[in-house]
């Protein structure tokens, strides 16, 4: 693998794009299988790991499909595998059966989603219009995935690494949401060496056969009176447990007047809008959601009882939105900036929804 | 009566067979007459043959057999509904070491799940999948099925199955039988004592070649639906010899032990 310095730990530099970090850092977080399917823009991540998962003693499977995709890392989760799947918005549609079903049986994976416009097919290009479908479950049901949100590729990196802590603490399924920026920019990433997956990983409930213990099960289906109810209330406390992994990015927001709130690629150039801004004496900051679920909603709703007025900036038509007004409601409302799937943003394009969230204080 | 007092022997009395351990002792929820509860036995006394019950894994699929787990004691996960497939190829290649098998009806397979079981095989992917063919849906009351015979009458066809509306029955032994990486592709019947005794050497091969690393394991078995069929089990039984057989003829339609390996 070309500049694997993962292997090593030396903090040396690298050179890599967005979802080449995405490859590396499930590398270095101990995934051994990847399950696929061809979808741009992310095809540099099956790519990688076809080259290098089967040097890591690991396996690649090309999949028919994106549900077979996801079916496969369910079955790979219920042997206790950390393991990972990729594609970009059209084919994370098609994966829905499956994580709805992971979900319901408490089964921990990781699945990135570099998210291309859409409906339908939309285009290549990036947008954030799967907000929705990822922070509020995106199949059938009542469930949540962990949704991590890279704005660099570092962070895509670290991200990778997180996500499957998080997908083994929880027993959960973990989202990776970047966009065609992030997945398709080259930054210099420090990798580094997370401690070692623990032999005793999953060892209580994966499958391996039952030998000296009894059969064990992994199931989502509950037809017996009251198991299904039962099965929904524990699910629900452990999403509600999860709120502990909310993280977001600050970002002057102690002496602004106005917080705009953007994630991921969306984030960051709001980031560039804000430095611009304040050059000229403007009290903007900014939070930017490092989790979309858990979401920072007490970290919003603090900043809005210090009497901070608030813009949600999105690549989509208004999805984040909703969750910053329901995390600040009853004491403010947040404005909304779209900016329209199928165009790419620059700064500038940021500056003027900012002033004018600013000029109707 | 508890267990071991039905098992104990008169003085006059010898044991014919054995009950498997991994049968779980319960009664199943399947109706009178079908052939799941003489599957799933195959499938135990296959497992116990080999010694290869604690390292095996089932993945369960959806219909009327959803519930194998109840009934055979091995690690086992559901699949959503034809993905059994994909699921038992994500579980053999997280543990090669396991023997890894799916159970399925001939709606999740031949219908949902066609994309996912030819490409596994085609994979050549070192699982068994044992295919229980009954012709109908059976837990959802009994619709046509992808293996529904012309002229046979179900809710979602009740005229009959038309060839020029509905198209042909598919024969699943015979497909997969025409893919690169199956190691061992047969049909085999439920109907009668003899037939199942052909039909328990033909799971026992399916299993053999994957434990081998010789490549994909397939075993078709016709099976009676008495209830969706609206027969009894002794006409169900006539049925699958007088009406499926002709159509499915039973018989190994791949087996690369006899002949040319696979990669």
């Amino acid at each position: 693998m070309p500049h694997n310095t993962t292997d090593t730990g030396t903090p040396e530099r690298i050179f890599i794009k967005g979802n080449e970090a995405i490859a590396h850092g499930a590398l270095a977080a101990g995934c051994r299988c990847y399950f696929g399917y061809p979808i741009t823009p992310q095809n540099d991540i099956p790519e990688m790991m076809s080259y290098a998962l089967p040097d890591a003693g690991g396996e690649f499977v090309q999949a028919e499909s994106e549900v077979a995709s996801a079916n496969m890392l369910l079955g790979a989760a219920a042997a206790g595998i950390r393991a990972l799947t990729s594609s970009s918005s059209p084919g994370i549609s098609l994966m829905q059966e499956a994580i709805s079903y992971m979900a319901g049986s408490e089964l921990p994976g990781v699945i990135v989603n570099m998210n291309r416009g859409g409906p339908g097919l939309g285009d290549i290009g990036p947008s954030q219009g799967d907000y929705f479908q990822s922070v509020k479950g995106g199949g059938h049901g009542d469930y949540k995935l962990l949704v991590l949100a890279p704005a660099t590729c570092q962070e895509c990196y670290d991200m990778m690494v997180q996500a499957f802590d998080l997908a083994f603490k929880y027993r959960n399924p973990v989202m990776v949401l970047g966009d065609a920026i992030v997945g398709q920019m080259k930054e210099p990433v420090t990798p580094w060496k997370p401690a070692a997956v623990p032999a005793t990983e999953a060892a209580d409930w994966r499958l391996e056969g039952a030998k000296g213990r009894k059969p064990r099960l992994l199931k989502s289906l509950f037809l017996e009176d009251g198991a299904l109810a039962g099965q929904n209330r524990h699910l629900q406390a452990k999403y509600a447990a999860m709120q502990a992994e909310a993280k977001a990015e600050s970002f002057l927001t102690e002496d602004a007047e106005l917080i705009v709130v953007a994630y991921g690629s969306i984030g960051r150039i709001a980031k560039s809008a804000i430095r611009k801004l304040r050059a000229q004496g403007h009290k903007v900051g900014l939070v930017r959601p490092q989790t979309l679920f858990p979401f920072p909603g007490p970290l919003l709703r603090g900043l809005a009882e210090q009497g901070k007025r608030f813009l949600t900036i999105e690549h989509n038509c208004g999805q984040m939105v909703e969750d910053v007004r329901l995390s600040i409601r009853g004491i403010v409302d947040s404005a909304f900036y779209g900016h329209m799937p199928g165009e790419m943003p620059g700064s500038d394009d940021f500056l003027a929804p900012i002033l004018d969230a600013m000029g109707g204080k | 009566m508890q267990a071991d007092e039905r098992l104990a022997l008169a003085d006059d009395e010898q044991m014919a067979f054995e009950v498997p351990d991994v049968l779980v002792d319960r009664a199943t929820h399947y109706c009178p007459g079908c052939h799941h509860g003489i599957a799933h036995r195959l499938v135990a006394e296959v497992l116990e043959e080999m010694g290869v019950v604690d390292d095996t894994i089932c993945v369960a699929s959806i219909g009327c057999s959803v519930f194998i787990y109840n009934y055979l004691a091995v690690d086992s996960v559901e699949a959503p509904h034809g993905r059994a497939p994909a699921v038992a190829t994500g579980v053999k290649r997280g543990r090669t070491d396991k023997i890894v098998f799916t159970y399925q009806g001939d709606g999740d397979l031949a219908s949902i799940g066609l994309a996912e079981v030819m490409h596994a095989a085609n994979r050549g992917e070192r699982i068994t999948i044992v295919f229980v063919n009954n012709t109908v849906y059976g837990m959802t009351g009994g619709q046509m099925a992808p293996t529904t015979l012309i002229g046979q009458k179900t809710t979602t066809c009740p005229g009959g199955r038309c060839r020029d509306r509905e198209g042909m029955p598919i024969r699943m032994a015979e497909i997969i039988a025409g893919l690169g990486g199956v190691a061992y592709s047969a049909r085999a019947s439920l109907d009668s004592v003899k037939n199942i005794r052909a039909a328990k050497k033909a799971v026992r091969k399916a299993f053999d070649v994957q434990q081998q690393g010789l490549g994909f394991g397939f075993v078709e078995l016709l099976s009676g639906c008495p209830t969706n069929w609206r027969m009894d089990a002794v006409k169900a039984n006539t049925r699958i010899r007088e009406e499926m057989i002709p159509y499915f003829p039973l018989g190994v339609y791949k087996d690369v032990t006899e002949g040319e390996g696979v990669c």
